[in-house]
């Protein structure tokens, strides 16, 4: 059966980026600067994604703002019919710079947060005074008429700031925020044991969310990515892999998921060697993992496979060495008692990705 | 508040229609996120002009169609709720 066309491109422009998260789900080894896509490839490329039936681009990193031409790219995702969303931490926007992306047709900003007090966020994204210039860049949004989300990961670290950070994206005039517990992939791996929450802290926020929900119903709206490690049933990854999203690398090569590059056993292509849509369609690594034909027991005869499809693959490979694997956070795995062992027993502290232990920028 | 039939509607900042030459079918665009419409989801947002209560909204599509405007105004409270719900459609000031 042929995949349907893809609906988002998440599209990193660059691995560069100011902040140094412990969480970041960029792969261990970066791309150079130098092996960067240049603004008309990118061009291309938006518009060979347009062509194929993705709707919207997601302009992310790294710090897309560290792309001098973005002003440009956005210009470009426009003219190629694309609804635009930019994916920022906010450092290295002006207000100047923000005017010029919403008239060159941006449609869309979400900002990170890392923490709602000064310190909590330089400890986390590694970088010192980002809190208030992430406020002014939410001001400038607001301001020029576009819609604003907030987005925070929220791990061990900063979980019991969650009703402060319902409050700080009210304030700030947000319209969604989503509120994603860490995903332990990239250079969140390393750092897996300062940031798995504990079980209460999890409980405590799904409690949180929903209270919240109802309160400001029609007032914000919240995107909640729940906590898998202490879920019956993983997440449903992508949404199948291969069957609604398409990632493009800084250097052009063509991912199912961000994460996909922490499988060793697959190799992408290139969009400077292949069009967009015999990659969808035909590449063996989006192949890979589509459909239920490459599950096995017990997700090949679970009554849940069309629903999360077996959960992660990268998880999978991660925590069992194979990624065709249940996802062992699932309660069907036969892993899921050695994974919420391990949940419980973690403690550290933040290994920063380029900095000097203990080290801020 | 939850919705009533009696207000007005009008489209959040950044949130467009947009005829899908892939697909063939309009979709509703807005941040992160895309909505497939059928010929009444296109309708009922093509009638939201801010002025109209989703109430005349109901009775216009009624007559266009041909069907019981209550059960036209049912449908449109529950397409349009989930939308306000997500900040995609504003209640008009």
């Amino acid at each position: 059966m042929r995949p349907k066309p893809p609906v988002a491109l998440l599209a990193e422009l660059t691995h560069r980026c100011p902040l140094a998260c412990p969480y970041c789900s960029n792969p261990l080894e970066l791309a150079a600067s130098e092996a960067e896509l240049p603004t008309a490839l990118w061009a291309r490329v938006f518009e060979e994604a347009a062509a194929l039936g993705v709707l919207q681009v997601h302009l992310s990193g790294g710090e897309p703002a560290s792309r001098r031409d973005l002003t440009e790219l956005v210009a470009a995702a426009r003219d190629a019919g694309l609804y635009s969303n930019l994916i920022t931490s906010g450092i290295g926007l002006t207000q100047a710079r923000l005017a010029a992306l919403a008239e060159a047709g941006l449609d869309h900003v979400q900002l990170s947060i890392q923490g709602v007090t000064s310190e909590m966020a330089d400890h986390v994204s590694g970088y010192r005074g980002g809190l208030a210039r992430k406020e002014q860049v939410a001001g400038w949004t607001v301001a020029l008429g576009l819609p604003l989300t907030l987005n925070a990961v929220m791990h061990r670290q900063n979980l019991d700031d969650l009703g402060a950070t319902i409050d700080l994206a009210l304030a700030w005039g947000a319209r969604r925020l989503e509120v994603a517990h860490v995903q332990l992939h990239g250079w969140a791996a390393i750092n897996q044991a300062a940031l798995l929450p504990r079980r209460a802290q999890v409980e405590e926020a799904d409690a949180l969310v929903a209270e919240a929900r109802e309160r400001l119903w029609g007032q914000l709206a919240i995107d909640y990515v729940p906590s898998d490690r202490f879920a019956r049933f993983p997440k449903a990854c992508m949404g199948g892999w291969g069957s609604s999203g398409l990632v493009v690398t800084p250097d052009g090569r063509v991912l199912p998921c961000h994460a996909a590059d922490s499988l060793p056993h697959l190799s992408f292509a290139r969009v400077t060697e292949q069009p967009l849509s015999a990659i969808w369609y035909e590449d063996p690594a989006f192949q890979a993992y589509r459909g239920e034909a490459w599950m096995k027991e017990p997700c090949r005869s679970c009554d849940r496979r069309a629903l999360d499809f077996g959960g992660c693959r990268c998880q999978a490979f991660a925590l069992t060495g194979d990624a065709a694997a249940t996802d062992p956070v699932c309660s069907k795995s036969p892993l899921r008692g050695r994974v919420l062992e391990e949940a419980a027993g973690q403690r550290g502290a933040f290994t920063y990705r380029g900095r000097s232990a203990g080290g801020l920028r | 508040m939850r919705l009533d039939a009696s207000e007005r509607l009008i489209f959040g900042p950044g949130v467009r229609l947009k005829e899908d030459p892939v697909r063939e079918t309009w979709v509703l665009l807005s941040p992160e996120r895309a909505q497939l419409l059928d010929k009444s989801g296109l309708a009922i947002l093509n009638a939201l002009d801010g002025s109209r209560s989703l109430q005349e909204v109901a009775a216009t599509l009624a007559a266009r169609f041909k069907a019981p405007v209550e059960q036209v105004q049912a449908d449109v409270l529950a397409f349009v709720t989930p939308l306000v719900e997500r900040r995609i459609l504003d209640r008009a000031a």
